[in-house]
């Protein structure tokens, strides 16, 4: 096996290191391209693995419904009707929707979006203030600092307890008091504090400064019957979201004698969209970022290639010798082409060490808490082998270049007397 | 050992074609010492280049060791000249990057024969042109008589049926053309088979034979009294 050959290879490191400047700048092209490939796709994963991180914990075939005003006159019925669910609805959809995996009804105090006044020991926090059944922890997860969130058990003994944001609790206790085990007063009645959750940091679909209880303790407390605001609702894994929501909507619809063609008596928001919107530009960064990569890639080992030709030109002499002694054309052109190979190869190696330091470095100092949305930028091993094995194959359809030159080189004229 | 009958060969230079060897007639047996001589352009380096496979012939037939040497293509040049012929040229022609060993060794290489014998044997044939101790220095650091011998040295290391040899003292004073020349006879002595282009007569007085090319073809073939170079040096 020539590849096994140490002649070959000690004959092509002494040609490489006869000009070890030379060499270095020839590499040059082709270290920067795979710095710039490596940063480009690095980059690019730590967008998607950052965005993954931002939505961890959100279900991503999941969707929110909830109710407005009616738009269209229908049956009898002016426009601008209010529509209130009730919590049966919850139950009929369920039944009915064989798709649907988590329902997660919640109400609210106060408006939609509105804040109610949170007490504690004089302090106040403007809060928005859910009533919640335990499994909307499923559909967002909440990551919580200290304690725990709401139980099945909280639920059917209504229990007076709660779960608050960390904004919240900044504004109703000092820095580092505890506050699992305190109470706090919401119109009027006492909460006592099981768990402290952190904002998710960018998927924020319930504000940052929020009081969760249980739906039945809101209920007794507030007396809001069986009224139910909206749902969070995911969807078996072979379901699709726009399917279910619109399943959805046509039952609500009947129910509440809405017009088919109403588009605003019912709002959703179909999480799975923003999913998929986010994937698709995470990937077609990625793909920029590889075809980028690689045309600068093909750059630095067309450079390889042109040096290599002035190489051999200048080489004419030697290659004459060779070939006077005995060196055949398939020799030759075998040492040209494996010179351009050593050389991609090792000068891939090189900027990809570099550029993997590059991106150690910036997750260093990205660390895990960042607005920015970037995480774990490295590049996976598929990307690593695909890169190689492009590089590696282009260093020989373009060493072949110069190759098929020093062949073409005749001892005779190569040796000519001058 | 050679035989050449009739042999042409023209030089196409746009319209013109100059002729350059009209016809050459001659056969050398194993163990001569050949000069070939003439003027400036009459053909001796055509010859020999054609005689070692680097050049073709337009006509006329070449018999190396009872092999016709017809049809060459580039590989089967490449692989008769590592097996039959041994080149010293006048500029030396080593590999300057490589020291005076790893230049002997090189058509071993492409023999491909192992690593350990082609060092023994690169040190075997340097030892034999006196230059043993010079293995490990670059071409650079050797003068031009030990440069040509380190292209002896090389020439012999493939033990060749036939040594060829264009102008090999041309580059060096006489001093050094006949401590060289010393070597080729001894080379010589012990069997090998040598041609060499010269048009220094006592360089040529120094061969056991000497050809006289003139306009492309021999007018003159002589066997000589060898003059023996080692009184010189
Ligand atoms: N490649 C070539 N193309 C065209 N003409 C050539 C070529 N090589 C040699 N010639 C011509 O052929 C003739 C013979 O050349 P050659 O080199 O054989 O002469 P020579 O006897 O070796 O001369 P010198 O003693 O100067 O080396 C010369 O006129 C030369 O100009
Ligand atoms: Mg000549």
């Amino acid at each position: 096996m020539w590849i096994l050959d140490r002649d070959l290879w000690s004959e092509i490191f002494a040609t490489l290191g006869k000009n070890l400047f030379r060499t270095f700048l020839t590499m040059l092209g082709v270290i920067i391209a795979m710095i710039i490939l490596v940063l480009l796709l690095g980059g690019a994963n730590g967008m998607s693995n950052g965005f993954q991180k931002i939505f961890a914990g959100t279900a991503s075939n999941s969707l929110f419904v909830w109710s407005q005003s009616t738009s269209e006159p229908y049956k009898g019925f002016e426009r601008g009707r209010r529509i209130q669910f009730k919590l049966e609805d919850a139950t009929i959809l369920k039944e009915q929707i064989p798709e649907i995996e988590v329902l997660a009804p919640r109400i609210e105090l106060g408006s939609h979006r509105g804040v109610v006044t949170v007490y504690r020991n004089g302090l106040t926090s403007g809060s928005a203030v859910y009533g919640d059944y335990p499994n909307i922890d499923e559909i967002m997860k909440k990551k919580l600092v200290e304690g725990r969130f709401l139980n099945e058990n909280d639920m059917t003994e209504s229990k007076k307890v709660c779960v608050i944001g960390e904004e919240t609790y900044k504004l109703l206790f000092e820095k580092g008091e505890k506050a699992i085990g305190e109470d706090v007063r919401i119109n009027g009645v006492f909460f006592n504090i099981v768990g402290i959750y952190k904002p998710n940091q960018n998927i924020n679909i319930d504000g940052e400064n929020s009081v969760y209880i249980p739906f039945s303790t809101f209920q007794k407390a507030f007396g809001s019957g069986d009224r139910m605001g909206w749902m969070a609702i995911s969807v078996k894994s072979d379901a699709k979201v726009p399917v279910v929501e619109s399943q959805i909507k046509r039952l609500l619809k009947n129910k509440y004698d809405i017009n088919p063609i109403d588009e605003r008596a019912i709002g959703s928001f179909d999480m799975s969209e923003v999913f998929n919107n986010v994937k698709a530009f995470t990937g077609v960064l990625q793909g920029v970022s590889f075809f980028v990569g690689i045309l600068t890639l093909l750059a630095g080992v067309i450079a390889i290639s042109n040096i290599l030709l002035i190489t051999v030109k200048e080489r004419t002499k030697e290659i004459g010798i060779r070939r006077a002694l005995g060196a055949t054309p398939k020799v030759v052109k075998r040492q040209i082409v494996l010179e351009s190979i050593v050389i991609t190869v090792f000068a891939g190696f090189v900027g990809f060490a570099i550029a993997v330091g590059f991106l150690a470095i910036a997750n260093n100092l990205i660390g895990d808490n960042s607005d920015m949305p970037f995480y774990n930028l490295m590049i996976s091993i598929p990307q690593f082998l695909v890169s190689f094995i492009l590089m590696v194959g282009l260093s020989v359809l373009i060493g072949l270049i110069p190759a098929n030159r020093a062949i073409r080189i005749k001892p005779i004229d190569a040796l000519r007397e001058e | 050992m050679i035989q050449i009958k009739d042999l042409h060969k023209s030089y196409k230079m746009g319209k013109n074609s100059l002729h350059v060897l009209k016809g050459i007639n001659f056969n050398v047996e194993e163990g001569e010492l050949v000069a070939i001589m003439g003027s400036s352009g009459s053909g001796k380096s055509t010859l020999l280049n054609i005689l070692g496979m680097l050049d073709s012939s337009d006509s006329g037939e070449y018999i190396l060791d009872n092999v016709p040497i017809k049809d060459l293509n580039e590989t089967k040049a490449a692989r008769y000249r590592n097996k039959f012929l041994g080149f010293v040229f006048q500029s030396f022609n080593l590999i300057n990057y490589k020291s005076a060993a790893e230049n002997v060794a090189l058509p071993l290489y492409y023999q491909k024969v192992p690593r350990k014998e082609r060092q023994e044997k690169a040190l075997k044939y340097l030892e034999q042109v006196g230059l043993k101790e010079w293995a490990g220095h670059l071409p650079s650091e050797l003068s031009g008589g030990q440069k040509q011998r380190v292209a002896i040295a090389r020439a012999l290391a493939a033990e060749p049926k036939v040594l060829l040899a264009d102008e090999p003292t041309g580059a060096l004073d006489s001093k050094t053309s006949y401590e060289v020349m010393d070597l080729i006879q001894k080379i010589n002595d012990a069997g090998n088979t040598i041609l060499i282009v010269t048009h220094e007569p006592d360089i040529a007085d120094m061969c056991k034979r000497i050809v006289h090319l003139k306009d492309g073809v021999i007018i003159e073939d002589k066997k000589i009294e060898q003059v023996r170079a080692e009184q010189y040096v």
